[in-house]
């Protein structure tokens, strides 16, 4: 072997051996802190782990699917399941076209101060949910809030927004639309920007109207985005939680507002049912595995 | 000349949705500063008839609001500076330090990202009581020290640096963490803003974990102190719209003067992939 080769070689054992130990910090904590405890949620969900459990883990109980079977008949998950649901369905969609639309709106041609815009837009994602919920829980005051003040100027009745069950949800999807719709139409705007005006120009001379340049020309060339929104939305929305534990006192009224993660948190950190809460956060994972997988497919589908 | 009424169309839709999101916030503000009562008054006004600062002062004198304010800092300064040391690291390693395995791995950690850090709370909150974390700062810091996202974003940006300055960093001799610490810490320095303002807005405004983790009050962070108070306070309007002015100005700052790093940083995971 030549002294070059040899170099060549020790080398790349040493890259080797620095990448590998450059990398291990970040494996180690992802490990411990993250795989272990998957891995062990799985175990857990499988088991009756209770608050005796907690003072002596030997009462501990193999019960296989027993927890998912109690799931199965039990009225208040599928409560929880359904308005989760609910939230991602509508609020996520919604969420998605509103940013959609803000971010046509700031990119449109010949818009004056468009950084100021896109800033004060922005400015919902960056606060804290907590902050913004306690804000939002008062606006929605059906006395005092400033929304019914404004809805009455429009002579619409007093809205008890957070206290009837059926105004409840709408009022949690208003305040997490315009909590979250900043941070799409920015990822929006990007993509808007990377398609050449000429094609527009050319669009327009062929006789083009707004509507079909839209759809011809400005959603195609958003698809990536929108997959990339679409499924990034919908996980972020599967976890609700900070807005009911916040402005409806933990998922009221009458449960109107009770989310999946909000049904665990209560299950094993109020009661501390570990083993069924675990049980609940599966459900939850593979419920956001599909959903994944299916936009994915979707998305391939169209191609 | 049909131009002018679309033009028109467009910026008065765009000051409507401004007005929309600033309101919230504003009235938040104006209400911070309004005598106790006033903001529950009929008819209701949105601005203060006396504007005071007494709320504010009964957040730091009476309710020690003040201490969650150093906890908040002191979590989200700490987490993000300990971050920043693992995920530079790990991201540089990712794009330019060829070992056994490296693309697997680095695949399977950006697929992880699917599963929900729900599922993991449970066993975690087990694990951190064994350890004796629970009720900690550390208990709340440590197990977010390696956010995958910082990683993928570091070495996406990492990819860019040219192999033959490396290359001939080593050809003078020097050891692949000199080369680290020298050569590519500075160049990744933009990214590494970002990230670190990423971080940091993240950790601050962060809820579920610190509300699991700590359990008694001196140590709550802002938001979990701000979630608690409303049950206690309430009635009190005022009170409660200053605890969130405190909370929610120092990343409302933070972003206003670093808004095109952060802005920036955000559509590269997007747009890139």
């Amino acid at each position: 072997m030549t002294a070059a080769g040899g170099n060549r070689f020790s080398r790349s054992r040493r890259e080797a051996r620095a990448g590998l130990a450059f990398v291990a910090p970040a494996l180690a904590l992802i490990a411990v802190f993250f795989v272990v405890p998957v891995v062990a949620g799985f175990l857990l969900a499988a088991t009756d782990f209770d608050i005796y459990a907690v003072g002596d883990p030997a009462t501990t109980r193999f019960i296989g699917f027993g927890n998912f079977a109690t799931l199965l008949h039990d009225p208040v998950f599928w409560r929880a399941l359904g308005n989760t649901f609910y939230f991602v369905l509508v609020g996520g969609p919604l969420s998605v076209a509103v940013s959609l639309g803000a971010a046509l709106l700031v990119n449109a041609r010949l818009v004056r101060c468009k950084g100021l815009f896109r800033t004060v837009y922005f400015a919902p994602v960056v606060t804290t949910m907590v902050a913004v919920a306690v804000v939002w829980r008062y606006l929605y005051h059906p006395r005092f809030g400033l929304l019914n003040q404004l809805l009455a100027v429009a002579g619409i009745g007093p809205v008890n927004w957070l206290g009837d069950p059926r105004w409840a949800m709408p009022a949690v999807i208003l305040m997490a639309v315009w909590k979250n719709f900043g941070y799409n139409m920015i990822i929006f705007v990007a993509g808007l920007q990377s398609v050449p005006v000429t094609i527009y120009e050319a669009a327009r001379v062929d006789g083009a109207g707004a509507w079909q340049q839209f759809r011809r020309l400005t959603l195609p060339a958003l698809r990536p985005m929108l997959v990339f929104v679409g499924v990034i939305t919908m996980i972020g929305y599967f976890q609700l939680f900070t807005e009911p534990y916040v402005m409806t006192n933990g998922g009221g009224p009458l449960n109107a507002t009770l989310s999946v993660v909000m049904y665990m948190y209560k299950q094993g950190f109020r009661w501390w049912n570990i083993g069924f809460g675990a049980a609940v956060a599966l459900v939850l994972f593979l419920i956001i595995l599909a959903g994944t997988l299916l936009q994915l497919r979707l998305q391939k589908g169209r191609e | 000349m049909r131009r002018w009424p679309a033009l028109v169309g467009v910026h008065l839709a765009l000051v409507i949705v401004a007005v929309a999101t600033l309101l919230p916030f504003l009235w938040m503000l104006s209400a911070s500063l309004m005598p106790a009562g006033e903001a529950s008054q009929w008819p209701p006004s949105f601005l203060p008839s006396r504007p005071t600062l007494a709320n504010y002062r009964a957040l730091f004198q009476r309710l020690d609001l003040g201490r969650c304010f150093l906890n908040s800092a002191f979590v989200a300064v700490v987490s993000t500076a300990l971050a920043l040391l693992v995920v530079s690291l790990a991201g540089y390693a990712f794009a330019k330090l060829r070992f056994p395995g490296r693309s697997r791995l680095f695949r399977t950690l950006l697929t992880a990202m699917v599963i929900p850090a729900q599922v993991a709370m449970l066993p975690l909150f087990l694990l951190l009581r064994e350890v004796g974390l629970v009720n900690t700062y550390w208990g709340v810091i440590i197990p977010a020290l390696a956010p995958v996202f910082g990683i993928f974003m570091v070495r996406q940006y990492a990819l860019s640096l040219p192999d033959e300055l490396l290359d001939a960093a080593r050809v003078d001799g020097a050891g692949e963490f000199t080369i680290y610490r020298r050569l590519v810490l500075p160049l990744l320095r933009p990214i590494l803003v970002t990230f670190g303002v990423f971080s940091f807005i993240g950790a601050w405004n962060d809820f579920m974990w610190p509300l699991i983790v700590l359990t008694d009050d001196r140590r709550y962070t802002l938001p979990v102190a701000l979630a608690n108070l409303i049950g206690e306070h309430a009635q009190d309007i005022e009170l409660m719209m200053a605890g969130s002015v405190l909370t929610v100005l120092p990343v409302l700052l933070l972003f206003l003067v670093l808004q095109r790093t952060y802005v920036e940083g955000l559509t590269m995971g997007g747009v890139k992939e």
